[in-house]
Order: C-alpha cells, then structure tokens, then sequence
C-alpha cells in the first residue's frame, strides 16, 4: 500500500502518455498498408489487447502460485483484481479483430484457431470471476480459484494447441491469422511499440489500482467485525 | 478403495437414475437434434460424431454434481478425510466410479444412437474408441469440478461453467478422431492424443481434487 500510493498516479500518466503517443502517431502519421488500407490501424489497439489478455492470464497464475506457496494475502487480491482487465482486454482483442476482420476476410468471425483459443480464454476468465463471486469467505475463495487458475492455465495450453489440430482437420493449413511482428514494416512497428508498453502500464495501474480497492474492502470488513464483537 | 468403489456404486443404483436419468437424457438430446435440423440423411450424417460427443458431454455434467454433494452433506466426506485411505485415492475411486455409472453406458450406448442418427457405417468403431478413452477423462475432470462447487448452495450452474472449457481438448480430439474415421482418414493421431489427455487427468487431477476437497472441508 505504501509504496503503490505514489507510485500509481506516475504510472497512470505514463500509460496515458503512451497510449495517445502510440494511438496519434499510428492512427495519423503513419501510411496505409498497400492491401489492407486504413484498415491496417487497428493492429493499434488489437495487437497489445491480445497481448495484454494473455499476459494478465500468466499474472494471474504466478500470483495464485504465489498465494499457494507463501500465503501472501496481497498475491491473491492481485490475481482477483487482474481478472476483470484480463476479461476487457480479450474482449477488446475479439471486438477489434471482428471489426477488422469484416472488411478483409468478409467476416466478422471465422472458427480460426486463434479467434477460437481467445473465446476460450473467455471462458477461462468468466469461470475463474464466477468462483470468486460464488464463495464468501475470503480465504476458501482464495484457494480454490488458485487451484482453478493453475488447472486451468494446463487446460488452457491443451485447448490451444487441440484448437490448431482441430482446425487444420478442417482447412487444410489455410491460415487467415495476420502473423504481425514478424512481417510488419518499421514504420508501423515503432508506434505499435509505444501502444503495447501503454498497454502494460495502463494494465499495471489498474491492477494496482484495483488490488489497493481490494485492500481496502478487506480492512474495512476487518473493522466491522472488530466492531461486532466488541 | 474397492469397498469404497463398491458403495459407490451400490448407492448409485439403489437411488434410481444413476445409470438411467443419464442415458436417457442422452437419448432425448439425439431425438431432439433432427427435430432442429431436419430429418435428410446428408444433413444428420457429417453431424452425428459431434452431436454424440456433445450428448456424452452434457450427459456426463448432468450427474456430477451427485459426486460430492450428498457426501459433503451428510458427513461421510469428513470421515473419508479421516480415514486411512488417502484422499487423492478417494477422489480417484470417486471419478472410477462415476465414470462407471455414466461414461460406461454411455460408451455401450452410443453405437445404438448413432444408428438413430444415420451415422457412417465406418465410424461405429472409431466412435466406440474415442469414447472408451475420451469418457474417464471426463468423469475426471468433472470430479474436480464438482469438488470446487462442493460447499456451495447453488453450484450446479457454476459448476458447468467451470468444467465445459476444461472438456474442449477432449472433446476436440474425441471428435476429430471420429469425424476422421468416418471420412476414412487416419485417426490414430487424434486417438492417442486424446489417451494422453486422459492419462495426464488422472495423474495429475486426483491430487487438485484431494486438494480442493481439505479446503473445502475446512
């Protein structure tokens, strides 16, 4: 708590710098791509959501191992308050790409095996949110969904890669995905740089932000119960 | 454990529905399908693999959370913590055991079913394969799950969302492997992919499970 205090505002403005750098300088000053045209911009916003959703995911079970292995109560309030951005963001991540993916490939949603392990990462989440929600007392809570987060992060690497196998039975190595890092030119790499380092500072305040909340409540149902007692 | 095993199996029986409510559930759901999609033979066909699966799985979720409930209610799961027999072995008989009462028939069913739903003639054995290995690994995971859920008043809504994303891997292969049979293509692959998947539940979810269980019971 004491050091997040004056630390949140800072990151909070760097995340805001980066972002209205990364989003102006990719919307407004960088070209059309030959093929895609304007529509080429939203790899602004969809590349580091994607990146961000998966990454919150990763968070989410170093945090629940940590809660498992040392019992530190603030590790399980993290891995509780990253789930809700981690939710956004892969929403964020499927909203961009079907609206990009409307114009260049005729579709808002195709069974690609990318699109697929995203909207089973969803569910992923909106399982993990549910557990917390359903479980009143703090620390049963805690366990089980690091249980579930750990289980889960196995099952989800095996629905990924059974997605691929799925999919290629269907299609025969028809890949749709836009591989971006790998081919995208400089001028449309830099700036995408700047969005994803807005991205993860925007990520990083927000769940500090929301663990400081987290925090909170706790104390402040400590004190009612102090209170009822006394 | 095989008395375990045994009384298990015996209150599943003597309650009424255990084998039953299951299989029949799974039946409605494959006279349903044409109802939705119409009744031609080029239209039920390609989807019969799918639906099968689909009808195990669902069949498989509607009984899980007996698993727990009824134990954790009464008492017996304290005194299963308690007892000798380590709770990881508890938790894996549990899984033998419902596995027994829903993936068993299910599995000795789905060829009459299939028959309903006019599937390929080559896929009658792939079907039966892919069940046999994909079905443990379903009891397995829905142990889990419904230890998870165990504690709560109304965790059967919770528990199906928890346990339907951790079904895809077997669903996947389970269904490529008959959906390849019935094309006559190879589907050793998607087989024994799906047998690892079933392996890897049963070394490693007996231990979540024991483990959810003592926090459960806390």
């Amino acid at each position: 708590m004491s050091w997040t205090r004056p630390v949140l505002p800072w990151t909070f403005g760097l995340a805001g710098v980066c972002l209205v750098v990364g989003l102006i300088w990719g919307f407004f000053f960088t070209p059309d791509d030959f093929r895609q045209g304007s529509t080429v911009k939203i790899i602004y916003l969809h590349v580091p959501a994607a990146l961000m959703a998966i990454n919150a995911w990763i968070m989410m079970l170093v945090a629940s191992l940590i809660w498992v292995v040392r019992r530190h109560h603030v590790s399980a309030l993290a891995a509780r308050a990253a789930a809700p951005v981690g939710v956004v963001m892969t929403l964020i991540a499927l909203w961009t790409g079907a609206v990009w993916g409307q114009p260049m490939w005729g579709t808002w949603w195709a069974w690609d095996p990318r699109l697929t392990s995203f909207l089973i990462l969803f569910l992923f989440y909106l399982g993990y949110i549910a557990l917390w929600e359903a479980i009143e007392d703090p620390d049963t809570a805690a366990d089980l969904t690091a249980i579930l987060c750990i289980v889960g992060s196995i099952f989800a690497i095996l629905a990924r890669y059974a997605v691929f196998f799925w999919n290629q039975g269907l299609h025969q190595g028809a890949s749709l995905s836009l591989d971006a890092e790998k081919n995208v030119a400089d001028v449309f790499y830099y700036p995408l740089l700047v969005c994803i380092a807005g991205f993860v500072l925007l990520f990083v305040a927000l769940v500090l932000m929301r663990t400081r909340t987290e925090i909170r409540a706790r104390r402040i149902k400590a004190l009612q119960a102090r209170g009822q007692h006394a | 454990m095989i008395a375990l095993l045994k009384r298990d199996l015996r209150l599943a029986l003597r309650a009424g529905g255990g084998f039953g409510l299951g299989l029949a559930f799974f039946l409605i759901v494959v006279v349903l399908v044409p109802f939705g999609v119409g009744p031609e033979r080029e239209v039920l066909r390609p989807i019969a693999p799918g639906i099968l699966w689909i009808g195990a799985l669902l069949a498989a979720l509607l009984s899980l959370d007996r698993i727990f409930a009824l134990d954790f209610e009464d008492g017996s799961l304290a005194l299963l913590a308690t007892s000798p027999l380590p709770l990881e072995a508890a938790a894996l008989v549990k899984a033998t055991a419902h596995w027994i009462t829903t993936g068993l028939p299910l599995t000795l069913a789905a060829p009459l079913f299939g028959f309903l739903l006019l599937m390929q003639p080559e896929a009658y054995g792939y079907l039966l394969a892919s069940l046999l290995i994909g079905t443990p690994a379903l009891s397995m995971i829905g142990t889990f799950g419904a230890a998870l859920t165990v504690g709560l008043r109304r965790g059967g809504l919770l528990l199906s969302l928890l346990v339907l994303p951790l079904y895809v891997p077997t669903l996947i292969f389970g269904a490529e492997a008959v959906r390849r049979g019935a094309a006559g293509l190879d589907a050793s692959g998607a087989l024994i992919l799906q047998g690892g998947i079933t392996a890897g539940c049963f070394a490693i979810l007996p231990f979540a499970t024991a483990a959810v269980l003592r926090i459960n019971l806390r």
